[in-house]
Parts: structure tokens; C-alpha cells; sequence
């Protein structure tokens, strides 16, 4: 059974974002999401700004527009009913198409999603182009707690013990003539869900004893020695230098 | 008026940046204790357990759906957490979660982290460990009174976690919503999803005890102690013990 090394949102390339440090690019997005939300929300031509800045970098990390857009969905729960703000919203209200709108309320509901779908494309832009090993030795870099990164490095490990898992026991659940529909499949998925716990658990720990019988400490092995630079730094900051900069302009105008 | 916000998992924006940042104050100063406090509860032996319920907690909040703008409601684990490693430990488990959500499938936000963290990690948690203790003789009378256990922090949990939203909501919310309602329909929702993960908690934990009842937290120190009887000495024996 395969080990996890890969993850869904990750695009393999070799560009000079996908080469940046793990710890920069961690940095670099978390400022980055700081300056969106600290944006006053009427600054609406300073958001039109950071969407060119992450194009930018897409353009830079040679990730396809539609990929990302594609996997932006994972939004969709989050802001599907800021729909409903501009309705339910309090007064003064506006006539648009026929339709009373609330003021406070569209500015609410713009307040969400563009915030919201900055923040999310921002993450996919680094999970696109950072592995999720890498991940964990950049956390690991940053002096992330040791313990953190060890149960982070297991968790990911577990999830496709979990997963394989539960893969084997609809296996057997259809072989001894179980009739798997849509959703009846989430019945029987349930009521098995303490079985494929411990199951999970006992195949963990024979992983986990596999994993320290051949050397591992509770830490990611440093596989290549290279030294984060100054310059490294330096190019990962630069769009969060300009994040700073339309910021600070949103201030100004609003 | 009718509300608007409410609920668990939230975005980037939701809340003001001041409230984000004090909340992410208040979010590393609980981590960091339960760190300190943590390292002492995990061996060889709860590593994978730590390790699983993480990676278990993350596959179930996977499953996530809209609740209101900004924030979508799940089943939040913190009680099973609870209840299989401890709270220190727990909590670590939960905010690693909310973490790698936050950088690799980019849900929730990222400056949300503090809030989420503070709601689901730390009230959450150690609101389903103080029931859990409060109902511990009952817990360790027998197999059924542990899996009722289960259940009601899991309820209580959920119920508790999403009270901790109004308040952030209440200081630094950014859209205009009487608490009042905010408030109501909060424990509408969370009572349901409450119930589920009630149900979910007290099948996995019954399951754990049921195999292994040395790796359930709550239960340590209730194994009745390995008595050694001497037994006749003959020599066919060959001195097993």
C-alpha cells in the first residue's frame, strides 16, 4: 500500500516558486492572507490588485489558471449563503433589478467572499506547490513544537491507513453480498465505524513500529542540504512586500 | 432581523483583524501549556493512537456543509479526543488538525486559525473532558455508562464550541447580525450536529474499550492489577510464574 506523499492539491512542476523554501512560502502566504483581511472592504480596486498579484505568482509557478479555479470549490460551503445577506440584511436598502437589497448587507456579503476567496486561493497556491512532506519539514523549520510535527507527520501517514482500510471492508462487506448503493452505502459505513477505528489502530501500530525499526526519531529526515538564503527570503517576500503596499493604499482611499 | 452568521469552521474576513489577532494570542498561550503538559502523556504507545485520532478527527471533518455566510458546521471530535488521549494531548491533536486544513486544503482561513483554534480545540475539548470526568464513575462502572459518557460530552462539546463563536462574533464580527438571533439559532444547529457527533463518539470509544481498554485516557488506572499466585512448587512447573 502506497505511503502518502502526495497529496490531491499538489501540482508537480519545477518552477522558482515550487523551489522556495517550505518555511518562506508558509510566511509568505500567511502575510499575505494578514493583508486581505486587514483591508477595509470598500477598497474594492485594491482586491482587483491582489488577484493580479496571485495571478502573477500562478504565472511564475507555471500552475494552469482553471487548475486552481477548478479546485477553489473546496469554498463553496463557506460562502455559498453570504447569497442571503443582501436579502436579510438591515436597512437603508437599494432598488436593483426589481429587487430590494440591503446595504450593509451586499457590502457584508462582498466582505466574505472576496476575503474568503483570496484566503482560499492564497492556500492552494501553496499547497499546489508545496508537498506535503516539505510542508512538515518547513513547520519543522519555523520551530514548530516537535511534538506538533510528530503527530502531524502520523496523522498524514494515518489517513491513508484509514482510508485503505475502510476500502478493505466495503471489499468484504460486498463480497458477503452486501448491495452498496449512493447513500446506503453511509449506513453501513457508520455502524462500522468503531470496527475500522481499532482496525485503523492496529495497522497504525505496526506502521508506527515499522517507521522507528528503521530510524525514525519523531522528526523529518533532512533529505537535501539546502540552506535557505537570504535571497530565498527575499524573493518569497516580494509579493508579500506587495500585499503590504496595496494594503496600505486601501487604507488610504477608504 | 434575521441573522446571518453562525456556526463552527470559519473563513478568512468573518471577523475583524483585531479580533483575529487577540484570539490567536489567546489560542498560542493554550497551546503552549498543553504542550508543556502533553509531552509527559505520550510514549511509545500513544504515539499512534495520538497519530490515528488526528488522522480520524481529519477524515470526519472532511465532511462539511454551509451553514451560514462564512462558516460551515461538522462534527468537531473534540470529546473523543478527549476521551481516548486526554486533553492535553487532545487539544494538540484538534489545532494540528484546524492547521493542516488551514495550509494544505484551505479550509478555513488562515488569520481564522486563532479563532478556530480557540473555539474547537481549546473550549472544545476541555469541555468534553470536564463532562467526561464529572461522568467518570459512571464511565468506569461498566462498558454501556462509558459509551453514554461518549455521547453526552460529545453533545455538550459541540453545543459549548459553538457558544465560543457568538463571542468572537459578539466582539469583532463583521457583519451586522442581532446576537440575539445569532445565538438561537446557534444551538438549534449545533444540537443536531451534536447528536451525530454523539453518536460517532460513543460507537468509536465503545469499539476502543470494547478491544483495548488500556488505550482509552479516561479509563487508566482502572485495570485491575496483575496478581502473581504462587503456585505449589513442582518441578514439572519448571518455575513459570
Amino acid at each position: 500500500m502506497g505511503a502518502g506523499h502526495a497529496h490531491p492539491l499538489h501540482l508537480h512542476r519545477d518552477s522558482p516558486v515550487h523551489r522556495l523554501p517550505p518555511q518562506v512560502k508558509i510566511v509568505a502566504a500567511f502575510l499575505g492572507v494578514v493583508c486581505v483581511v486587514a483591508t477595509p472592504r470598500e477598497a474594492f480596486p485594491v482586491f482587483a490588485g491582489y488577484l493580479v498579484l496571485l495571478l502573477g505568482v500562478w504565472v511564475a509557478a507555471r500552475i494552469p489558471v482553471g487548475w486552481i479555479l477548478r479546485r477553489s470549490v473546496i469554498e463553496l460551503p463557506f460562502v455559498v449563503l453570504a447569497v442571503l445577506l443582501p436579502i436579510t440584511g438591515p436597512d437603508p436598502r437599494i432598488e436593483w433589478l426589481g429587487m430590494s437589497l440591503s446595504e450593509p448587507g451586499l457590502l457584508g456579503a462582498w466582505n466574505i467572499l472576496v476575503k474568503g476567496t483570496l484566503g482560499v486561493l492564497t492556500s492552494l497556491t501553496l499547497a499546489a506547490t508545496t508537498p506535503m512532506r516539505d510542508l512538515l519539514v518547513g513547520l519543522q523549520r519555523l520551530r514548530a513544537p516537535a511534538l506538533v510535527t510528530t503527530i502531524a507527520t502520523l496523522m498524514l501517514r494515518y489517513v491513508d491507513v484509514i482510508a485503505g482500510e475502510a476500502r478493505r471492508m466495503r471489499l468484504a462487506r460486498v463480497a458477503r453480498g452486501h448491495d452498496p448503493r449512493f447513500l446506503w452505502q453511509a449506513g453501513a459505513t457508520a455502524r462500522g465505524v468503531g470496527a475500522l477505528f481499532v482496525r485503523s489502530y492496529e495497522r497504525g501500530e505496526r506502521v508506527h513500529l515499522a517507521m522507528l525499526s528503521r530510524g525514525w526519531t519523531g522528526a523529518m529526515p533532512v533529505l537535501a542540504e539546502n540552506r535557505t538564503t537570504r535571497r530565498d527570503w527575499a524573493t518569497g517576500l516580494a509579493p508579500v512586500a506587495v500585499a503590504a503596499a496595496l494594503a496600505v493604499t486601501g487604507w488610504v482611499i477608504a | 432581523m434575521v441573522t446571518m452568521v453562525t456556526a463552527m469552521h470559519m473563513s478568512d474576513g468573518l471577523v475583524n483583524a483585531t479580533t483575529s489577532l487577540v484570539f490567536g494570542a489567546v489560542a498560542v498561550v493554550g497551546l503552549v501549556l498543553c504542550l508543556v503538559r502533553a509531552r509527559a502523556d505520550l510514549d511509545e504507545r500513544t504515539a499512534p493512537m495520538a497519530g490515528l485520532v488526528t488522522a480520524f478527527v481529519f477524515a470526519v471533518q472532511m465532511i462539511n456543509f454551509p451553514i451560514l455566510p462564512g462558516a460551515s458546521g461538522h462534527l468537531l471530535g473534540g470529546a473523543l479526543v478527549a476521551i481516548l488521549v486526554g486533553p492535553w494531548v487532545g487539544t494538540v491533536c484538534i489545532a494540528i488538525v484546524l492547521l493542516v486544513q488551514a495550509l494544505l486544503f484551505a479550509d478555513g482561513g488562515l488569520t481564522a486559525l486563532g479563532t478556530n483554534i480557540t473555539n474547537m480545540a481549546l473550549i472544545g475539548v476541555f469541555t468534553g473532558y470536564g463532562v467526561a470526568l464529572l461522568l467518570r464513575r459512571v464511565a468506569r462502572r461498566s462498558r454501556s455508562g462509558l459509551v453514554a459518557t461518549a455521547f453526552v460530552a460529545a453533545f455538550v462539546n459541540t453545543v459549548i464550541a459553538s457558544l465560543g463563536f457568538v463571542i468572537e462574533y459578539a466582539i469583532g464580527g463583521s457583519g451586522g447580525a442581532g446576537l440575539g438571533t445569532v445565538f438561537a439559532l446557534m444551538v438549534g444547529l449545533h444540537a443536531l450536529i451534536g447528536v451525530g457527533e454523539g453518536v460517532i463518539t460513543a460507537a468509536t470509544v465503545g469499539a476502543v474499550a470494547a478491544v483495548r481498554p488500556d488505550l482509552v485516557y479516561l479509563l487508566r488506572g482502572t485495570a485491575t492489577p496483575l496478581v502473581r499466585r504462587s503456585a505449589p512448587a513442582t518441578p514439572a512447573a519448571g518455575g513459570a510464574a
